[in-house]
């Protein structure tokens, strides 16, 4: 009596389980992207906890899965292996690029789709037989730079110079800055490099100064990019001086200080988003983002990069529901992940708070940078709304 | 390049060359006395501007329980009457921080006595008990030793920068400013304690000769454990102050340490690891070689600093010649 009892226990249970819809989450929660990861991780909790409330998509229950990899490509593999067994029907992560990569041949093998949360074109350029089940949300270096160089362009720069990590992440803002720069007809005079751990860019500067550009474009991340800026304030640059997103975090406000008054960097619009104009798209989606954020993690403690995730999930959530319609995850797991990866090759101007998505068989970022990004001034400590390039 | 520029890069490779100095002389030092390769040097370097950025926000950093945690093993491995200097000092150092979080100006001498606490705990946790052992058993605790302490800061400080304020702010003149004179003369006065402590006091004395042989100086009376601890804290007061007064024109985070450590190494190895004035003179050799390549090929400057080992080694190996054991 007793055991089948426990066998129609089990078999309900079971029952129950197959229900529900699992979706991977690998994140950075700890190690040095921690800054980044930790909002991306809030985020999805905070959806947990939204879609418990609100019965979750298309009448079956959703569970996040959310894994950390420590800021390690190693680990972010095994993360991402060990979520395809448990049978998640989509994975979304991670954040950085590097393991973002790694994670790559593990999803196209076992033909799961994925959004990445990492900044680089590579993880979504070319579209080959492997970035064919690849997608991201977070604007790419040569979309932000084409903002830059857009801007620049509007201000009647005619000389601009570079400096920039001697690393990945260096290295493709160089490239694509130059790219677009030479495109739009301006001259790039020097082009300079520096390690993240160095003590003393004098020399860089110094040469970057004798070349007396318009304008200088800093091609670093976090507080590393203070000290270029510091040093071309220190030796008298008067010019216009550019940051890229990879700044937009209260971190560089603050060691930054007065230092970095008046630098002009592109950005995500959630960044600014009170102060957008009513009609541009994101305005809104943005707005509910940081009001849900803030009512659960306390007032000012949004980041942009939270948003990526609510983004990946902004895309995921229809592409679920129309999914569900054409397979059943309980019957067929690898037919419904390939209709679920066609389906979201099939988003169209969906809004979300940084940009307005629209995939295509050859582009898996979909973002046009008009809506992407907008430019903005650090003004009194502050991020201010400069102009939008709508 | 004109007269300007030029000044600017002498001056920013005379800046930087100087604090490569001071940790090459400690790394000089440690060994010549340890023969120990102190690579965790850029940690007790870093330690220092990050543990006072905290006390000055009114929190305990995690380096004062890590140096707590070294202490306490010392003082169990000391046991008997030698285990209540550290026991002590410990007390002491935590009481000191308790009130250094309401005192800004303690909170300064806490940083440093921290560190050399810590220095001279790591020497007694971690290298004294493998005295005897070979230079390349020393060399692999350094390394790990270093990566942990690494690790440890990225824990203890987060992933980010910070900047504590300069002790002296405003500008000598263009590309001088006060807080780097400071550093000058910081350089220039240890410079001067260092030859006056060994040329003059018997301590110093003391330290030369177990450098110089070690069974001879333990003939003549000199303990090798209490040499290997004073070459221990004197290299972890130079890092400390120098963090200190360096964090302000660089920004300090838990990754500042190494690459100005292996500068140091590489002005240490220019000097052939033994002669106190060639490793100085290395140093601002690195100091101006990498504002100069900064200047002219920023994207290999790196390369070309490290490239610069290869003709010293070249030399040394020449130089070289079998000791019979």
């Amino acid at each position: 009596m007793k055991r089948w009892l426990v066998a129609l226990l089990v078999l309900a249970l079971s029952a129950v389980a197959q229900e529900v819809l699992k979706v991977g989450v690998v994140v950075s929660a700890t190690g040095p992207a921690a800054s980044l990861g930790i909002p991306e991780r809030n985020t999805f909790l905070m959806l947990q906890e939204m879609l418990d409330r609100t019965g979750g998509v298309a009448g079956r229950k959703v569970q996040f899965v959310i894994l950390d990899d420590a800021s390690d490509t190693t680990q972010a593999v095994r993360n991402t292996r060990r979520l395809v067994e448990e049978g998640v029907v989509a994975i979304i992560g991670t954040t950085t690029t590097p393991a973002s990569l790694g994670m790559i041949p593990v999803v196209a093998e076992a033909k799961v789709p994925m959004i990445s949360l990492a900044a680089s074109k590579d993880i979504i350029h070319p579209v080959d037989a492997q970035r064919f089940w690849v997608f991201k949300t977070p604007q790419t270096e040569e979309l932000m730079a084409r903002a830059i160089v857009a801007d620049m362009v509007a201000r009647g720069i005619k000389t601009v110079a570079y400096i920039g990590f001697n690393d990945a992440y260096g290295e493709g803002w160089a490239r694509f800055f130059e790219a677009e720069a030479k495109g739009k007809g301006l001259q790039v005079v020097a082009s300079e490099r520096y390690a993240r751990t160095d003590t003393s860019v004098t020399g860089q500067v110094l040469r970057i100064i004798a070349r007396r550009p318009d304008a200088v474009l800093i091609g670093a991340s976090g507080t590393p990019a203070v000290l270029p800026q510091r040093t071309l304030r220190e030796r008298g640059y008067a010019g216009l001086i550019y940051q890229t997103h990879g700044v937009a975090n209260p971190d560089f406000l603050r060691v930054g200080g007065k230092d970095v008054e008046g630098t002009l960097l592109p950005a995500g619009p959630i960044l600014v988003a009170e102060q957008l104009p009513s009609t541009f798209p994101s305005k809104r989606v943005a707005l509910d983002y940081i009001q849900r954020y803030e009512a659960k993690y306390g007032i000012g403690s949004y980041s942009t990069f939270g948003a990526h995730a609510w983004d990946a999930w902004l895309i995921l959530k229809p592409a679920l529901e129309r999914a569900l319609k054409r397979a059943d995850p309980a019957k067929d797991l690898a037919a419904f992940r390939a209709a679920l990866r066609d389906e979201i090759e099939a988003t169209r101007n969906l809004v979300a708070t940084h940009g307005v998505f629209t995939f295509s068989k050859e582009d898996h970022l979909g973002l046009r940078f008009e809506d992407a990004a907008v430019m903005v001034r650090i003004e009194g400590g502050r991020w201010k709304l400069e102009r939008t390039f709508r | 390049m004109d007269a300007t520029i030029l000044s600017f890069l002498l001056l920013d490779g005379l800046q930087n060359g100087v604090v490569y100095g001071l940790l090459a002389l400690s790394l000089v030092l440690v060994f010549a006395v340890t023969r120990v390769i102190l690579v965790p040097i850029g940690e007790l370097l870093m330690f220092a501007p990050l543990s006072l950025v905290w006390l000055l926000e009114g929190k305990l950093p995690g380096t004062l329980w890590l140096a707590l945690a070294l202490g306490g093993a010392w003082a169990l491995m000391a046991r008997g009457r030698g285990g209540l200097l550290p026991l002590l000092g410990g007390v002491g150092l935590f009481l000191l921080f308790l009130l250094a979080k309401e005192a800004p100006p303690l909170a300064y001498v806490a940083a440093v006595l921290l560190v050399v606490y810590l220095g001279v705990a790591t020497y007694r946790v971690f290298f004294q008990p493998m005295r005897g052992a070979t230079v390349l058993s020393f060399l692999i605790m350094a390394v790990g030793l270093h990566v942990a302490y690494q690790g440890l800061g990225l824990v203890f400080f987060g992933p980010e920068q910070f900047r504590p304020a300069p002790f002296l702010s405003g500008e000598v003149m263009v590309g001088l400013s006060w807080q780097g004179v400071l550093v000058l003369l910081f350089a220039a006065s240890s410079l001067a304690g260092l030859y006056l402590f060994f040329r003059f006091s018997l301590f110093g004395k003391a330290l030369l000769a177990a450098a110089e042989n070690r069974l001879g100086a333990r003939l003549s009376g000199i303990g090798p454990e209490e040499a290997g601890m004073v070459a221990f804290s004197i290299a972890s007061l130079l890092a400390a102050l120098s963090g200190l007064l360096l964090a302000p024109l660089i920004n300090a985070a838990y990754f500042m340490g190494f690459m100005l450590g292996l500068k140091g190494f590489v002005a240490a190895i220019l000097g052939g690891l033994a002669s106190y004035p060639v490793a100085f003179l290395g140093a601002l050799l690195v100091g101006l070689f990498e504002s100069f390549t900064s200047f002219y090929a920023s994207a290999y400057k790196e390369a070309l600093v490290f490239l610069l080992l290869v003709p010293a080694l070249f030399y040394q190996s020449l130089r070289a010649r079998t000791v019979e054991e």
